[in-house]
């Protein structure tokens, strides 16, 4: 059985990156042909090492469901990257931006890996800058900051309210260049079904073309998977459609360790559910907080009042409104980590102060700052963000506050991966939000962006050359062998099957109901009567998705239902480990806030005593409950404390 | 509200097979809803009924992806300005009215099913020379070349394009300029991308042509279509460029 070694290096901690790449396994040029290397992703974390690794000579091979690798979901995010550059000179450094985020990760993150994020967080806006990447800048030319929750520093470099977008078409341009020079072959519209181990390593994937339908196999020296988060098992989140968890789920189901599958993170800032059909959320982004102040009525006679339409938000006093961020955490005030925030949020609705006509969403009031700073410095900053929201509500929030609630919006649990970003299987590495590495039980603001570029260009294209050295003499790989045919097969098998069920309801449906059962059980609040409710629910959802789920079409040619359907079937078992790993978990630690333990205050009641740990589980075969492997973090550089945010 | 429609929509196997249109009614819309919502209602009835649902592209739901591709009542992404379909709501809609939904039509992005299209000509154009040659690493700090605001801006403005090909759609020639225009612009308004700026357009528009994109005849269809407000001028701004790349 494996064991789990996070292989930190030895050392200090501010010199063991520089360490590790000192003395790391590295393949000469020549040698760099001979091998290679498959990625699955595009996104900021798989489009950054297959460009970085095309470059330094290896063969890649890169795969994506999308049409374009420039589509990837990272496209999307909004509002920042952070990174250590100090350039508003307020106090900002390295070891800061690793702090902040390992207490906004509620220490239940590895110091070494964050260590080293924070480090070549600067090397990643100079990358960005040269490759022509339009961040915002002061009239001086030089690069302009803004703030994200969890700090009290500005840090966090932006492109409008696109930053992802920006990032992204950086690393789809470096890719791209790449392809034109024949180091890089890129695969479109095509979906990693399973990955293949030969010898117990991983050796190949096995893609669905989704034009064609067809199956087929790729063999390389070694696999990257960067294949985002899986928000989407609660069918409504802020992800993609396409977004899934199934290319980690067939690697967990091979081998590959799960870690922290319940930390999740919710989002406070996006736009309110309103009706049945919906079938996503909208995120409106969190630098808003910078600006925008939260508030709900104090009294609960406005609130049901708002709540049926006969009073408006502007026509209720100043001190009628309560700014409950500001009121419970003076010192970070709206700029609370995202995990407290949206269970404020929660809170007040809970006890009936909501606003909108479900009483499920809160202000985000600009007034005071229009008023500051005038309506065109508000528009300059924000106005994609306000005409986003004006197209989905029909309201104009230059005139009338926001609303927004919660959503599902980013895993920080993903694949276990080591220092090296290598899985359990060995010669299997994974990037991005895929894996679990970097932001513990609750990620900040801006650093998903951060990690994923940091995990592409600057940690694979070392820590694979450390495994790829001794696998020059190894031939580039046949597809035809037994360990293809079999893996081929069971995918084939799991088609096959899913159209032979043939039954009457219709993937989406059998989605939204086990969205309904995560979102009620393993959602923003949890406790264990639910969480073994949820259990049992998952189980009988999915006999009965097996026994009534209607795939229609054919299994050739282009399949949009038979595609939701795998990634459907996936979530089914995955949903269930997560509220395993909730019910494991007990304590509340950031984004996983479990009722029966909390503070007097309402605040999360970590046990470090007991959970200071990473959950890492391990598949067992279809029939028997996974096992948990324990890693044990050990904090050498930073005092373990209650997070605090209601003073400095 | 709700409203009820009758909608009109192309299908097609694949990329050989024939295509017609199919109307389809579909009945208590809620004008809350966005049109890729009411696509997903209409998707649900259908294969329900056992049918096969319409395919279309989209992803994000959020506009910034440019995964989403409708010509919806002869407009791309629909009758309303500055937005993709993935954004367009049926409040746009009135009760009782038929609904024409076509793919983009444009011979470099052939039909793959029903309203998808290949659009991988697009990447093909990037290629050929949309990026910056550097590689990781060994690059200046970011700070070391100060950008003059106003350029970033506009760089910026360029650089919003989301790739969805709208702008071929709506020009009678099938014409890629506006894409191509705003790549190059947004690379020959900053330092870092002046220095290959000839090579670059050179080769994207010499890849435009091979593709099949047709000439610009200044329309101005493409700007009027664009849902990222993309400018024209950009266009002006590459065939300077390509001017100058020529007699240099
Ligand atoms: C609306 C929104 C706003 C955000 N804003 C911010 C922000 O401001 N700052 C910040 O730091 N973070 C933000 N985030 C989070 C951040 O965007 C993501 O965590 C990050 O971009 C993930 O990048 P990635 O490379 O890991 O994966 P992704 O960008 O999700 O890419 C996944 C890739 O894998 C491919 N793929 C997936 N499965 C398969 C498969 N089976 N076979 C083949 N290919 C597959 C996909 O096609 C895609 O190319 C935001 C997220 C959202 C949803
Ligand atoms: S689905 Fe992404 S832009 Fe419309």
């Amino acid at each position: 059985m494996t064991k789990l070694d996070s292989k930190i290096p030895k050392g200090p901690l501010a010199e063991k990156w520089t360490n590790y790449k000192a003395k790391q396994n590295l393949v000469n040029p020549a040698n760099k042909r001979k091998v290679d290397v498959i990625v699955v992703g595009t996104g900021l974390a798989g489009g950054a090492a297959a460009a970085s690794l095309g470059e330094l000579g290896f063969n890649v091979k890169v795969f994506c469901i999308q049409d374009s690798p420039r589509r990837a979901h990272s496209i999307a995010a909004q509002g920042g990257i952070n990174a250590a550059k100090n350039y508003p000179n307020d106090g900002d450094s390295v070891y800061r931006l690793f702090y902040d985020t390992v207490k906004g990760g509620d220490y239940r993150a590895r110091e070494a890996n964050v260590y080293r994020l924070a480090e070549v967080s600067n090397n990643i806006i100079d990358q960005c800058v040269a490759q022509g990447v339009p961040f915002a800048r002061e009239y001086g030319g030089l690069l302009d900051n803004r703030s994200f929750g969890g700090a009290l520093v500005s840090r966090t470099f932006y492109a409008r309210g696109q930053t992802g977008q920006q990032l992204l078409l950086g690393a789809y341009s470096a890719l791209s260049k790449e392809v034109n020079k024949g180091s890089v072959e890129m695969y479109t519209r095509r979906e990693m079904m399973d990955v293949v181990l030969v010898d117990g390593r991983a050796r190949g994937i096995i893609v669905r073309n989704l034009v064609t339908g067809e199956l087929e196999r790729h063999g390389a020296h070694a696999v990257v998977l960067a294949t985002g988060g899986y928000g989407n098992v609660f069918f409504l989140s802020t992800n993609a459609m396409t977004s899934n968890g199934s290319a980690a789920w067939k690697a967990y189901k091979k081998g590959a360790y799960f870690g922290n599958p319940c930390f999740v993170q919710i989002h406070p800032t996006c736009i309110p559910v309103h009706g049945d059909y919906q079938s996503k959320l909208t995120l409106m982004s969190e630098s808003l907080r910078n600006d925008g102040r939260i508030w709900v009525p104090k009294k609960k006679e406005d609130a049901e009042r708002i709540q049926a339409g006969t009073l408006k938000p502007t026509e209720i006093a100043e001190e009628d409104r309560d700014y409950y961020l500001e009121r419970r955490y003076p010192a970070f005030g709206n700029l609370v980590p995202r995990d407290v925030a949206s269970r404020a949020a929660k809170e007040r609705c809970d006890e009936g102060h909501g606003v909108g006509s479900t009483g499920l969403a809160v202000y985000l009031d600009f007034k005071d700052a229009i008023e500051r700073l005038g309506k065109h410095v508000i528009e300059a900053r924000y106005g994609n963000l306000f005409q986003m929201y004006e197209k989905i509500v029909d309201e104009n929030p230059y005139e009338t506050p926001m609303m927004i609630y919660p959503a599902i919006h980013y895993s920080m649990g993903g694949i276990w991966v080591d220092y090296e970003l290598q899985t359990t299987i060995p010669g299997l590495f994974a990037g991005g939000e895929a894996n679990f590495s970097d932001h513990g039980a609750n990620r900040l603001g801006a650093s998903a962006l951060m990690q994923g570029l940091s995990d592409g260009y600057f940690v694979l294209p070392y820590t694979l050359q450390n495994y790829l050295a001794d696998q020059i003499n190894v031939p580039h790989f046949e597809t035809d062998g037994e360990a293809f045919d079999a893996v081929e097969n069971e995918v084939q098998g799991t088609i096959d099957k899913l159209f032979a069920v043939n039954g009457k309801q219709t993937v989406d449906s059998f989605h939204k109901r086990l969205g309904l059962i995560m979102w009620d059980h393993v959602g923003m609040a949890r406790n264990k009567e639910g969480l073994e409710k949820a259990i049992k629910d998952i189980i009988t959802l999915r006999k009965e998705f097996w026994t009534d789920v209607k795939v229609p079409g054919e299994k050739t040619g282009m399949n949009v239902e038979l595609e939701k359907a795998l990634r459907l079937a996936d979530y089914l078992e995955l949903g269930e480990l997560m509220a395993r790993d909730a019910l494991d978990r007990n304590e509340s630690c950031g984004g996983h806030f479990r009722e029966e333990y909390r503070t007097e205050e309402g605040e999360a009641m970590r046990d470090d005593e007991n959970f200071t740990y990473v959950s890492a589980w391990e598949y067992m075969g279809e029939d028997t409950p996974a096992k948990l492997h324990k890693e044990p973090l050990i904090y050498e550089n930073i005092e373990v404390k209650q997070r605090n945010y209601k003073t400095a | 509200m709700n409203i009820n429609l009758t909608l009109k929509i192309w299908r097609q196997a694949n990329q050989d097979a024939p295509g017609k249109f199919v109307d389809y009614p579909v009945e208590n819309i809620s004008t809350e809803a966005s049109f890729l919502e009411m696509m997903d209602i209409l998707n649900e009835e259908l294969v329900a009924k056992g049918e096969e649902p319409v395919a279309f592209d989209h992803d994000c739901r959020e506009g910034i992806c440019g995964m989403c591709s409708l010509f919806i009542n002869g407009r791309p992404h629909g009758p309303d300005d500055s937005i993709t379909t993935c954004q367009l709501h049926m409040r746009k809609f009135k009760d009782g009215e038929t609904i024409v939904i076509e793919p983009w039509r444009a011979k470099p992005f052939p039909v793959i099913k029903d309203l998808m299209v290949d659009r991988t000509a697009f990447d093909e154009i990037i290629q050929a020379g949309g990026y910056v040659n550097i590689n990781t690493g060994g690059v200046p700090d970011a700070n070391a070349i100060p950008i003059r605001k106003e350029n970033a801006d506009l760089a910026m403005d360029a650089a919003s394009c989301i790739g969805c090909g709208a702008c071929v759609a709506a020009c009678k020639n099938a014409s890629a300029m506006l894409f191509v225009s705003a790549k190059v612009s947004q690379f020959t308004l900053l330092p870092q991308g002046k220095v290959e700026a000839h090579e670059r357009v050179e080769n994207m528009v010499a890849k435009m042509d091979e593709l099949g994109f047709g000439n610009c005849t200044n329309t101005y269809a493409c700007e009027a279509e664009c849902p990222k407000d993309i400018s024209i001028t950009n266009i002006a701004r590459m065939n300077r460029e390509f001017l100058c790349a020529k007699v240099s």
